[in-house]
């Protein structure tokens, strides 16, 4: 980046000129250029130190919670912090070691302990997470347990309960022994460890995660084709009227840009259900029976309707901006040479658009991989997104580890999409209205 | 966007089925929004327009949503309506507390916005600025990131501010700020911070630099010189910023439904509980108030828009 020479120098330069030794000078007897370097490095702190407290702000509020959510999503320590002794028994066996009475003996005083302690709980939940079920198993175990169990351990352990003795729930035991762990990542791409800790798919009616990051991905992409083609004649026609009208019709672009989300999402719901305006005007029109009246909301549908209304401002500002700038006589020449119309926009024309088709595809995908409010209310449970889910794991199963991981993989797509929109566009070209 | 006298038959039938096309285009980003205000003024507790509506009948439209707006939550709706009852609806009517609180919030979190947002701009608009790109890429990133995301992250985070501690080694506890209305004023101010760095920066982009160093050599040090030169050349840009801020606050309801608690219930949440539970055209009358309100700001938008372009010269051809 070339540096702005400081004023006060090249004034000082001009007074002194030359001095004896041969290198420039300023009015004070310093070498030129160490003065320079000096004011533009305070020029530099200057201008950092501006921007410092934002920083700072984002750091705190923004960057930090987000890695504290990353953290999460390796980190669960309901298990390993409330049951040491059987957590060290993991540690000193390895793999494949059948648990014997001396590991029945460290569960046993883990139960004891973790029921007095009233954490048997949090314990029964961490192991539910990668083993449905089994919460139970622990809570009533942690009863029992209280009372005190007698040793031969292994086999009081049994006679509270067979399922004791599974090796699966032994093995999902071994990984929960260690606060930090990767299973749930395997579990948000539908992956599972069996008894052997090898990784393996999970069972085929758990399968949800990776089908609902295609549908997102899917969605998405048809979100961002619908607005291209809504908005792309749009911007056509803002561009090329005068810009006094073109500035009238922009209003239109902007005021729903301005209406609240959930007003518009409203709106959508009032017109789209099924005793709703557009029903019963099909039905007043005669192209539908009373009876059989469309689903249009509530599903797949109702998501992309609306979530292309919502987000087609984000694709005609960027394509309005650049169509301004180009140049309508190479459409003319191109004319005049004797292409058809048709011929002139596909070839002259439309290639142009490309960085305004770019940064509106781009933002447009950005934003709808991330939608949560629109579909969770017009949605119902075929239009919902990864967003979701996520929010379920957070305010109804409680599975935050759960929760931040999938957050994590959606993350990790949308910084990767914002890296190439920032590669291609620059954020500095983002416009609003 | 005229027909040229050449074109040909064919030519102009698809000149005019093109302006149909974009007419039905504005028609579908239009008529959502205009369809809600005649429906809130629907008699009958239907989302549809009834027999009497359509036919104009003064007898189909009523105010009574607008009213069960006010008396939503208080304490005695039926009394008669003198002074105390319109005291209790300032004190108990939940819309009313809504808007209380969606005030508080969007007119705190739009100044700590505005103001950080400010001089990070200045900042980023100088030519010296070391790492620009990277900076100004985390610094729009809340506007990029998922609102679920960002969620998430405050969720943890604003149950226990101090828990990055832990990173080293330290165990501390203070307080939380979930639940409280600084915890969502910040959160707001994060989410707005976006905004008014991108329209503070696109106004500094005309920004003539020459005129700070004019008012340094006349003598002004660089606080006088920000107030009575830059400001008030790149206010336009900053008022834009901060309605922008204001909206997105006003707006935002993810991460209000996170990290707040039962004192602040803003009028997002307040309909996102009146859209889940008991739909009525009472949402409607608030959604027609919204966009009343957001008539209002675009307005607003508009005449300062159109006052920096006057200021840079550019006239509407």
């Amino acid at each position: 980046m070339p540096r702005a020479l400081d004023p006060h120098a090249a004034i000082a330069l001009e007074a002194t000129g030359l001095d004896d030794s041969g290198g420039l000078r300023t009015a004070d007897g310093q070498p030129l250029s160490r003065a320079l370097a000096r004011s533009s490095r305070r020029a530099r702190r200057r201008a950092f130190f501006l921007v410092l407290p934002l920083l700072l702000f984002i750091l705190i509020t923004f960057v930090v919670p987000i890695g504290q959510m990353l953290q999460r999503s390796v980190k669960n320590d309901g298990f390993s912090a409330n049951m040491p002794e059987l957590s060290r028994w993991f540690a000193e066996h390895p793999r494949g070691t059948a648990p014997d009475e001396t590991a029945y003996a460290a569960l046993a005083a883990d139960l004891k302990s973790s029921a007095e302690a009233r954490t048997i709980g949090t314990v029964g939940t961490r192991i539910n997470y990668d083993l449905a079920g089994s919460r139970s198993l622990f809570t009533s175990a942690g009863r029992t347990a209280r009372t005190g169990l007698e040793p031969p351990y292994q086999s009081s352990v049994l006679a509270m309960d067979p399922k004791w003795g599974d090796p699966h729930l032994w093995s999902v035991m071994r990984e929960a022994s260690s606060p930090y762990t990767a299973n749930f990542y395997l579990a948000a791409l539908d992956r599972t460890r069996n008894d052997q800790g090898e990784i393996t798919m999970a069972p085929a009616d758990q399968q949800v995660y990776v089908m609902l990051f295609k549908r997102t991905m899917m969605l998405s992409a048809i979100i961002t084709v619908t607005t291209f083609l809504l908005g792309f004649p749009i911007a056509y026609l803002l561009a090329t009227l005068p810009l006094r009208k073109s500035n009238l019709l922009m209003i239109l672009v902007l005021l729903p840009f301005w209406t609240s989300l959930l007003v518009r999402t409203t709106a959508w719901m009032v017109l789209l259900q099924q005793q709703g305006v557009i029903n019963d005007f099909l039905v007043w029109l005669g192209v539908i029976g009373n009876s059989s009246r469309i689903q249009m909301i509530y599903n797949q549908t109702g998501t992309i309707i609306a979530m292309t209304h919502i987000l087609l401002p984000f694709m005609i500002l960027p394509l309005y901006s650049v169509m301004r700038t180009i140049n309508p006589s190479y459409v003319r020449a191109a004319r005049s040479l004797g292409a058809t119309s048709w011929t002139a926009f596909r070839r002259i024309y439309f290639p142009q658009t490309l960085p305004g088709l770019g940064a509106g595809a781009l933002l447009v995908f950005i934003l709808a991989i991330g939608y949560y409010i629109t579909p969770a209310l017009v949605g119902g449970s075929s239009g919902q997104l990864i967003s979701n889910m996520i929010a379920m794991h957070m305010t109804q199963t409680l599975n935050w580890s759960m929760a931040a991981a999938l957050a994590a993989l959606l993350l990790g797509g949308v910084l990767i999409l914002y890296w190439i929109y920032d590669r291609l566009v620059g954020i500095d070209n983002l416009k609003l209205g | 966007m005229a027909l040229p006298t050449y074109a040909s038959p064919l030519e102009r039938v698809w000149h005019y089925a093109y302006l149909v096309i974009c007419g039905l285009i504005f028609f579908f980003l239009i008529a959502p929004i205009v369809v809600v205000i005649p429906l809130s003024f629907n008699v009958e507790p239907y989302f549809t327009f009834t027999h009497k509506m359509l036919a104009l009948d003064p007898e189909g439209y009523s105010l009574r949503w607008y009213d069960t707006l006010l008396t939503f939550g208080m304490a005695n709706p039926g009394a008669p309506r003198d002074w105390s009852w319109w005291v209790d609806a300032w004190q108990n009517a939940k819309w009313i507390n809504a808007a209380k609180s969606s005030i508080i919030i969007g007119v705190c979190s739009t100044i700590v916005a505005t103001v950080l947002g400010t001089l990070a701009a200045l900042g980023l608009s100088r030519p010296e600025m070391p790492f620009r790109r990277i900076i100004m890429a985390v610094l729009i990133s809340p506007m990029i990131v998922p609102i679920i995301i960002t969620a998430t992250g405050m969720f943890f985070f604003y149950s226990n501010p101090c828990s990055p501690l832990s990173w080293f080694g330290v165990e501390p506890n203070c307080g939380k700020l979930a639940g409280t209305y600084l915890g969502i004023i910040l959160a707001h101010a994060t989410l707005g911070i976006p905004f008014v760095i991108i329209t503070v920066t696109a106004t500094l982009i005309g920004f003539d630099q020459s005129l700070n160093r004019a008012a340094a050599s006349l003598g002004a040090n660089p606080r006088t010189t920000f107030f009575r030169v830059t400001l008030p050349l790149i206010l336009p840009g900053v008022i834009s910023g901060a309605l922008f801020a204001f909206v997105t606050s006003f707006d935002e309801v993810v991460a209000v439904l996170f990290i707040a608690g039962p004192d602040q219930q803003t009028i997002p949440r307040q309909m996102w509980t009146g859209i889940r539970e008991q739909i009525s055209p009472a949402i409607l009358a608030v959604a027609t108030l919204l966009v009343i309100f957001s008539i209002a700001l675009l307005t607003a938008i508009e005449l300062l828009r159109r006052r920096t372009e006057r200021l840079r010269g550019v006239t509407p051809r």
